[in-house]
């Protein structure tokens, strides 16, 4: 409902909302300064906001006592494996729902959403036990079935909203001029497609990546991704915070730029298509 | 349009999801409803036989319990209370023409993207810290004593952090839903001299209602979980123990399954409780 208003209006406008905006960004800019400090800098009293000797150090440390590598390398298997494995199955899924209904397709789609509402802790020892008897603790591929599974109602859902609005005559002309069931899906809808699918991976391997109930509770030191490497600072030793900045600025610096692009699809993927 | 082979076909490939998901929902939930009837201790004895709905009893009168229930409520309806009044507020002021819209935006929504466990360990040390902590700075340089929030006010310091966390998801949506508002409308409102108190309330916030309810509803489905946030923190000490912690505790450090179970019941039929309200909503809005 943007209007037109007076040159001082919108300079208000514009201050507050940016005093705002970086208030609220504040602990994130904090963070990657620190990282950038010294331990003795990072705990400075008074704090020192820009005025010190910008060093590297903190990230070599991570990656030197920590082997950070790993922890990342594991987090986008993770992320990355189960948003693949999802999109594999949920786009046939959503693509059947979104052109050729049936009365039904409303009510499944529903129980889909509905797993989502499971809280985890309710299942906790069941997946525990399940992961001991297949010797699935501490693996990554686990991880990527479980991560998957969670995903799955939102990668169904996200996808059906885009499939929805691909118009039905456009796969009518194309069956008139005699393209079959794999003519149509490879030729006709995917390029229609991409552009949804593209977001719906985005939003996927985020949430994939930020995930911490199963991540920290079915790994120790094997398959751990960044979530669980960086609740292991909770417990500190000595001073730590321009490492623990280090360390974290690392694992949300790729997510925060991911994010930024997905920001609009964003409302569609997590209020299942209500608002958009 | 559809032939009976297209809906064959549509069967096939729906099947891999439907078939998945049935197993990911019943197979766990099957073995917890199981569990939560059996006096279950892995470590002291294991599988030690039927007990009826002793398991429920116990959890419901445990001294743990109602203080749990008591943690979750606070926690999920202060969250809830700070990130839908300033997402309301902030959403009214992005929709506002300003320089550098959409990188404000992008600073609004930032923290949503960050991770659970770092989120609340940068807060924790960081801010939150009574020795080196970014406020306890700030309260020394205006002569006050540093407070040690963890363990002085441990659940409205959660509430923080987790507000933090959520404002950015409450604010998109609500800005989506803002910028539908009928201009039109507001104008003539405005014309006719309404105030912006009652503009607010007699047009904008019926205009929001639906965005604020699914905010609410949704958020409560992810705030009921909490997990990580707490167990980097606190670990569940200080009153912050909430429902789902408990449990989790009962399951995995206590290793009492069968009272975790039961317990797990519980988090589940009151998680259904919120759950039929969203669906209702997704629902109607799938018939349009």
């Amino acid at each position: 409902m943007a209007r037109a208003v007076t040159p001082k209006q919108k300079a208000i406008n514009t201050g507050l909302a940016w005093t705002i905006g970086l208030l609220i960004f504040f602990p994130i800019l904090w963070t990657i300064l620190t990282s950038f400090k010294t331990e003795a800098e990072a705990i400075a009293s008074p704090p020192v906001f820009l005025n010190f000797s910008w060093t590297l150090e903190n990230y070599a440390i991570v990656q030197e006592r920590s082997d950070y590598l790993r922890f990342l390398w594991n987090s986008v298997i993770i992320a990355g494996g189960s948003t693949i494995l999802g999109v594999i199955i949920a786009v046939p899924a959503a693509w059947s729902m979104a052109f050729v209904p049936s009365r039904r397709t409303k009510d499944i789609l529903l129980w889909m959403l509905s797993t989502k509402m499971l809280p985890a802790v309710g299942v906790l020892y069941p997946i525990y036990l399940i992961f001991i008897q297949l010797g699935l603790l501490d693996s990554r591929i686990g991880l990527v079935v479980i991560l998957m599974l969670i995903n799955l109602p939102i990668i169904v859902w996200m996808l059906y909203t885009y499939f929805r609005e691909i118009p039905g005559e456009i796969l009518e002309a194309a069956r008139m001029d005699g393209a079959g069931l794999r003519e149509e899906i490879l030729y006709v809808l995917t390029p229609m497609a991409v552009p949804g699918i593209a977001s719906t991976v985005l939003l996927s391997f985020i949430l994939a990546w930020n995930e911490a109930f199963w991540t920290l509770n079915l790994t120790a030191a094997n398959a751990a991704p960044l979530t669980a490497f960086i609740a292991s600072y909770s417990s500190p030793e000595g001073l730590f915070y321009a490492k623990l900045s280090a360390a974290s600025t690392m694992a949300i610096a790729p997510i925060l730029i991911l994010g930024w692009f997905s920001q609009k699809q964003l409302v569609r993927g997590l209020t299942f298509g209500a608002v958009k | 349009m559809a032939t009976q082979q297209s809906r064959s076909a549509a069967r096939l490939m729906m099947a891999p999801a439907v078939v998945l998901l049935l197993g990911w929902m019943l197979i766990p939930l099957t073995m917890t409803l199981w569990f939560s009837f059996r006096r279950y201790l892995p470590l002291r004895g294991g599988d030690l036989g039927w007990t009826g709905f002793d398991n429920y009893v116990r959890f419901f009168t445990s001294s743990a319990f109602w203080p749990s229930v008591q943690t979750t409520l606070i926690l999920v309806g202060g969250v809830l209370v700070i990130t839908v009044v300033l997402g309301i507020l902030l959403a009214l002021l992005l929709d506002q023409p300003m320089w550098g819209q959409g990188a404000v935006r992008v600073l609004v929504i930032a923290p949503f993207f960050v991770m659970p466990t770092v989120s609340a360990l940068v807060w924790k040390n960081m801010f939150m810290d009574p020795v080196n902590g970014l406020f306890s700075h700030l309260w020394r340089a205006v002569g006050a004593e540093p407070v040690a929030f963890l363990s002085d006010v441990p659940l409205g310091s959660l509430i923080v952090i987790i507000s933090w966390q959520w404002l950015p998801f409450a604010t998109l949506i609500l800005l989506t839903a803002v910028q539908s508002l009928d201009n039109e409308q507001m104008e003539a409102a405005e014309m006719d001299g309404a105030s912006v108190l009652s503009r607010f309330r007699h047009l904008v916030l019926p205009h929001l209602s639906r965005a604020i309810t699914i905010v609410i509803l949704i958020q409560t489905i992810f705030l009921l979980s909490i997990f990580a946030e707490i167990f980097v923190t606190t670990g569940g000490a200080f009153d912050t123990r909430t429902l789902t912690y408990l449990i989790y505790q009962r399951v995995l450090e206590s290793q009492n399954v069968g009272l975790g179970s039961a317990g797990g019941v519980y988090a589940i039929i009151l998680a259904n409780i919120v759950a039929i309200f969203l669906m209702r909503i997704v629902g109607k809005n799938l018939d349009r």
